[in-house]
């Protein structure tokens, strides 16, 4: 080639067969942007003018990390208005159509992660094939962002493997490994990364077979079953995302259901969609949460790490899926109880979830031989981080404290999962109290991404680092806080699961509350959370939490817990449970909700988050905005609770806490911080940087 | 120092771990050979400070591994963190697979080839195949090769019933070829040749119990055995074999197994079928020293010797004699013996053996007895009777436990030995170490 592209790489072979490698300058990863489609482009036009004299077609990535993760975000943050994102989504569908029409066998050679537009890309040539291999990852995430695929995923993919399996890829956002997306047609073969070359120089070779699609699959694009599908899909939908709040969804099923074929308008359709939705509240304020996960994934990335063995105490169910989440992710576990019972509990249940989640017989037996139960204790001796992970006692957790610093090796990093106990109650009892942080993880471990980073008042900078670096190992979010009680999740948490129950005992149907709580976009209602959570856990949060802080328990929560009556796992608890599923029951006929109900729920939680930053629980409101989504499941698309409060204005939530506290009693009144950020509102908000 | 060793080293046991036995039920057991192995050289690497990538080589003795455990020793060896960098391999010499496994380690840390070795045995016997037998498999293939469906159709007619019987390959595994005697049988020859009577065999296995019961309730296999846990949350912690209940009466009234119906060599005078693996830590002086480990006891030698496998039982009496010879030290030296329970009969027979003028003579080429062995310092906390008989891990147990009985007892000097199927002795000799090492 006599011009060099910046990132594109342009190879061909001595029979014509060009590889086109995508290795983005300045970047680990692949995304497209404007120059990186402006060069394909360019390289396409070549072909097309036969500048370049290509036989066949190879796409593939230079990049360790995968083949093309998607758009470049960072583009997403500068679109403005509609018409703009307009241009910008019809810009690239045209380049991709480019590629489509070449009449040049195309291939797209996929490693790791293709996902977004990069599997859009990879929808617009001939064939595709992937490696088989666990960090290959196909999909169309879009919806996630609350927007969806614009670059032609939308009506190249149903035509590919039928309507149905693609809405439902799409619709979810989730991704295939190599198999199940060969399985569903979306790869044409599935091969080992030495053979990834190989194949796609044979398959050039041979005719290309136009493969149609299953009868059966073609079922779905006769208009009345058209109707049938959609009318199904959209119900599915409605049961997890109010259009309300994720209207992306509904726009897609519409848009194919007026015009599922591969036209002209129906990629107008597409563009024009994406682009409205670009501009949605909700899709930037899921963009926000995707910026946020980001920001607490990259701390403790760079920070040099040498961990290999943790040690856990303590094999309840907290301290047993700590230390299998842990062997998972490849760490020697070893994991502490004197009682054999609740050991083997925990490795039944450490190969449940491996099972679960790496599926293959050899991956699961590796994790299990990194499960380590330990009867006796001495293993913490050979330990790199020992977490504790016993009952809440501060005499229990002061004592084990003392004898593990004389076990364990002098530098190797203490840990405590305590949720109430403040850190240096129990670091006092240490020689060298800069060793103890707090490593706090969320019940169930497998499914809650954050864990909260605890620095007491003599924990060493470098220690907290330690952790911070040990947390993003194993793949979850680490957020750093201060040891206050409760730290930041449980503390805001807890007053709105108070008022909850305080509103039970105003008689308040249960069923209500939590259809208030969920339909402002909480994953799970508040009644239904504490059942989950267990009530004798919160009861013992709450009493730990009031007594630093003010309020009162709940009579019903008490009551409930001297009867046994502890949640879900008990059977029983504010609902009832038959084999673990919750009878819901039904609300009253002609009930009507106060006009108070989700305030008095929500702005508890606020008013509490306030606090927190005022308190500097938290740094600044991107941290307590991703706590508390990472850590509740806070609406994501309000972009987390201050953020929220940041749209309503500082004013009138002021007013609104007065005017509950007038009505409701003194737990409402508001926060010194209200009050301080109606002075100057950019202090409030200064330190936000997303 | 021995100085007739040369330039030979002094090579420790640092320490060992074995996995409870766990008797064979008539099924699968919950773990696999190579499961035991991980588990019990996991434990026991994990109570030293060092890592398992500071072992120069992994020595596993295996009598029968599965079809998926080809080199089992290798399979450990990574499966423990190993690393691909240290070699491992499998040994196999029958029942003394796991005494076979400790002396190659001694053998590699005397000349000098490694620092340190991790040896042992392991052995999954509920779980051995049923296999087809060469009918069904000459069948199969004809099957395979024919191509058509009427080709198929053809052969099915041919199937025999006698073509499904499987090939048990524990009792092939427990039978010698050479001569077509089970080892039962040949523990019956020893029976018939030294007139050793029903009851006394029973009164033997017997004590085997009380013995193992005692030394159970006295806690001498805390450090010894682990506690493991399957996947289905059951958890093991001590051999299951052991009758509690055992007694001269009801093992009188067990009917014999391998010469039916007029034998005396029954299920209950007999080891168990079981499953179990043990590990130890071998080193030298120098790996002791850099690595901070503790030691306990010396191995001095080790000896193996050849028997007519139709009396495969005295291969003990044939391995000790030699052993004791080149060592110059008497019978009485010694201070515990540990010699594996196979059959009852045969370890009186090698008691009554050792102590025959003719059987010295004659067998063992030596000009008197060796003497009357005490049997109040033979198997004094039980034995294969009672706590089963893992035929790879046998080995490396006694050796095992020999060392914790010297470290109890305050002895010096004790020798670990085994009959082996198809007609072999091996007898290990170790000494206490007494003093401070540097």
């Amino acid at each position: 080639m006599s011009e060099q592209f910046l990132h594109w790489n342009i190879q061909q072979d001595n029979e014509g067969f060009v590889r086109l490698t995508l290795d983005r300058q300045q970047a680990s990863v692949n995304t497209l942007n404007d120059e990186v489609l402006g060069e394909f482009n360019e390289i396409l036009d070549r072909i097309l003018l036969g500048k370049l004299d290509a036989k066949g077609l190879i796409i593939d990535s230079g990049k360790f990390t995968g083949f093309i993760a998607g758009a470049d975000i960072e583009q997403f943050k500068q679109i403005q208005d509609v018409n703009y994102a307009f241009e910008l989504i019809r810009r690239g569908q045209r380049i991709f159509a480019k590629l489509e029409q070449l009449t040049i066998p195309t291939i797209a050679a996929i490693h790791g992660f293709c996902l977004g537009g990069g599997l859009e890309l990879a929808l617009a040539c001939d064939i595709r094939i992937a490696v088989d291999d666990p960090s290959t990852r196909i999909g169309l995430p879009e919806i996630k962002l609350g927007i969806h695929p614009g670059w032609g995923g939308t009506i190249r993919l149903p035509a590919l493997i039928g309507p149905l399996a693609a809405m439902e890829l799409m619709l979810s956002g989730r991704t295939l490994s190599a198999g199940a997306a060969a399985k569903l047609g979306v790869i044409d073969a599935v091969v080992p990364m030495r053979q990834l070359l190989r194949a796609a120089n044979q398959l050039m070779r041979q005719p290309l077979k136009k493969k149609k699609l299953a009868l059966w699959k073609q079922f779905f694009n006769i208009l009345p079953c058209r109707y049938l599908l959609h009318g199904f899909l959209q119900r599915k939908v409605m049961e997890k995302a109010p259009r309300e709040y994720y209207p992306a969804p509904y726009i897609m099923l519409e848009n194919w259901l007026k015009d599922s074929g591969d036209s002209e308008a129906a990629y107008i359709n597409e563009a024009n969609s994406v682009a409205k939705l670009f501009t949605t509240e909700t899709s930037r304020n899921l963009l926000r949460t995707f910026y946020l996960q980001e920001q607490l994934k990259s701390l403790g990335k760079e920070h040099n790490f040498f961990f290999r063995h943790v040690h856990v105490i303590g094999a309840g169910v907290m301290g047993g899926d700590i230390a299998s989440w842990c062997a998972m992710k490849g760490f020697r576990v070893t994991l502490h109880d004197k009682s054999p019972k609740a050991l083997a509990k925990a490795v039944q249940r450490a190969k449940a979830l491996f099972t679960k989640k790496l599926k293959k017989p050899h991956l699961i037996r590796q994790a299990m031989d990194l499960f380590i139960p330990d009867l006796t204790g001495e293993f913490v001796a050979k330990a790199d981080l020992i977490i504790e992970a016993i009952f809440e006692d501060l005499a229990a957790k002061q004592d084990l404290f003392r004898e593990i610093e004389t076990l364990a090796k002098p530098e190797a990093l203490l840990a405590t999962n305590t949720s109430t106990i403040p850190l240096d109650e129990i670091s006092q009892v240490l020689k060298q109290e800069s060793r103890l942080v707090g490593i706090h993880f969320f019940n169930p471990v497998a499914k809650m991404p954050l864990v909260e980073v605890v620095k007491g008042e003599h924990s060493g900078s470098i220690h907290l680092q330690k952790a911070t670096a040990f947390v993003s190992h194993i793949d979850r979010l680490p957020l750093s806080v201060n040891s206050r009680p409760g730290f930041l999740v449980n503390r805001v948490l807890l007053p709105y699961l108070m008022e909850s129950m305080q509103l039970l005992e105003e008689g308040v149907p249960m069923v209500a509350i939590d259809q208030a709580a969920r339909s402002f976009g909480m994953p799970m209602g508040p009644i239904e959370l504490a059942d989950t959570v267990g009530l004798d856990v919160c009861y013992q949060a709450a009493k730990i939490l009031t007594e630093h802080l003010s309020g009162h328990i709940p009579v019903t929560l008490e009551t409930k817990v001297t009867q046994g009556e502890l949640g879900r796992k008990s059977g029983k608890g504010f609902y009832e449970y038959k084999k673990g599923r919750l009878l819901r029951p039904k609300l009253p006929k002609n009930y009507q909700p106060s006009k108070d109900l989700t305030d008095r729920m929500i702005y508890r939680m606020l008013n509490e988050s306030a606090a927190c930053l005022r308190e500097h629980v938290v740094e600044n409101i991107d941290e307590l905005d991703a706590g508390m989504i990472f850590g509740t499941g806070f609406a994501p698309f309000r972009g987390g609770p201050m953020h929220y409060a940041k749209r309503i204005g500082s004013h009138t939530i002021y007013q609104r806490l007065n005017d509950l506290a007038s009505q409701y009693g003194e737990r409402f009144k508001p926060d010194m911080y209200w009050t301080y950020s109606q002075e100057s509102t950019k202090n409030l908000y200064q330190k936000a940087k997303i | 120092m021995n100085e007739n060793q040369g330039t030979f080293r002094d090579v420790y046991l640092v320490d060992g771990c074995r996995t409870p036995f766990l008797k064979a039920q008539g099924q699968p057991g919950p773990f696999s050979a190579s499961d035991l192995g991980l588990l019990a050289a996991r434990e026991l690497l994990l109570r030293h400070p060092l890592e398992p990538y500071h072992v120069g080589e992994v020595i596993t003795g295996s009598v029968m591994p599965s079809c998926d455990e080809v080199n089992i020793s290798r399979q450990i060896a990574l499966r423990l963190g190993c690393g691909h960098r240290v070699p491992a391999w499998t040994v196999q010499r029958n029942c003394a697979s796991g005494l076979q496994s400790l002396d190659n380690a001694f053998q590699d840390i005397r000349t000098g080839r490694h620092d340190i070795v991790l040896a042992g045995g392991v052995e999954a016997m509920s779980r051995s195949p049923l296999l087809f037998n060469q009918k069904m498999v000459a069948w199969f293939a004809k099957f395979q090769q024919s191509r058509s469906f009427g080709g198929h159709l053809k052969l099915l007619p041919q199937l025999r019933p006698s073509y499904f019987a499987p090939v048990i390959a524990l009792l092939r595994g427990l039978t010698d070829p050479i001569i077509n005697l089970s080892m039962g049988q040949t523990a019956e020859n020893l029976a018939y040749r030294f007139g050793i009577d029903r009851q006394t065999m029973d009164a033997f296995a017997h004590r085997s119990h009380q013995r193992l019961e005692a030394s159970v309730e006295s806690c001498y296999f805390n450090k010894e055995i682990m506690t493991i846990y399957d996947d289905k949350g059951n958890f093991y912690d001590a051999d299951n074999g052991l009758r509690r209940d055992s007694s001269a009466e009801k093992l009188a009234k067990l009917k014999p197994f391998f010469d039916k119906p007029f034998g005396m060599v029954t299920p209950g005078n007999s080891s168990q079928v079981t499953d179990g693996a043990a590990f130890m830590l071998l080193a030298s002086a120098d790996a002791v020293k850099k690595q901070r480990l503790p030691v306990m006891a010396k191995v001095v030698d080790c000896q193996w010797a050849g028997v007519d496998p139709a009396q495969m039982g005295l291969g003990p009496a044939h391995a000790i004699a030699s052993l004791l010879t080149r060592q110059k030290l008497q019978l009485d030296d010694i201070d515990y013996w540990e010699i594996n329970e196979a059959f009852a009969a045969q370890v009186i027979a090698c008691i009554r053996a050792m102590d025959d003028e003719d059987y010295c003579k004659s067998e063992l080429g030596l000009e008197k007895p060796l003497g009357s062995l005490d049997e109040e310092k033979l198997n004094i906390d039980g034995g294969a009777i009672a706590q089963g008989h893992p035929v790879g891990t046998s080995g490396t147990r006694l050796v095992m436990h020999l060392n914790n009985i010297l470290q109890r007892k305050q002895g010096k000097y004790g020798i670990a030995s085994l009959c082996i199927g198809g007609g072999q002795g091996g007898a290990m000799l170790i000494e206490r170490i007494t003093e401070e090492q540097g």
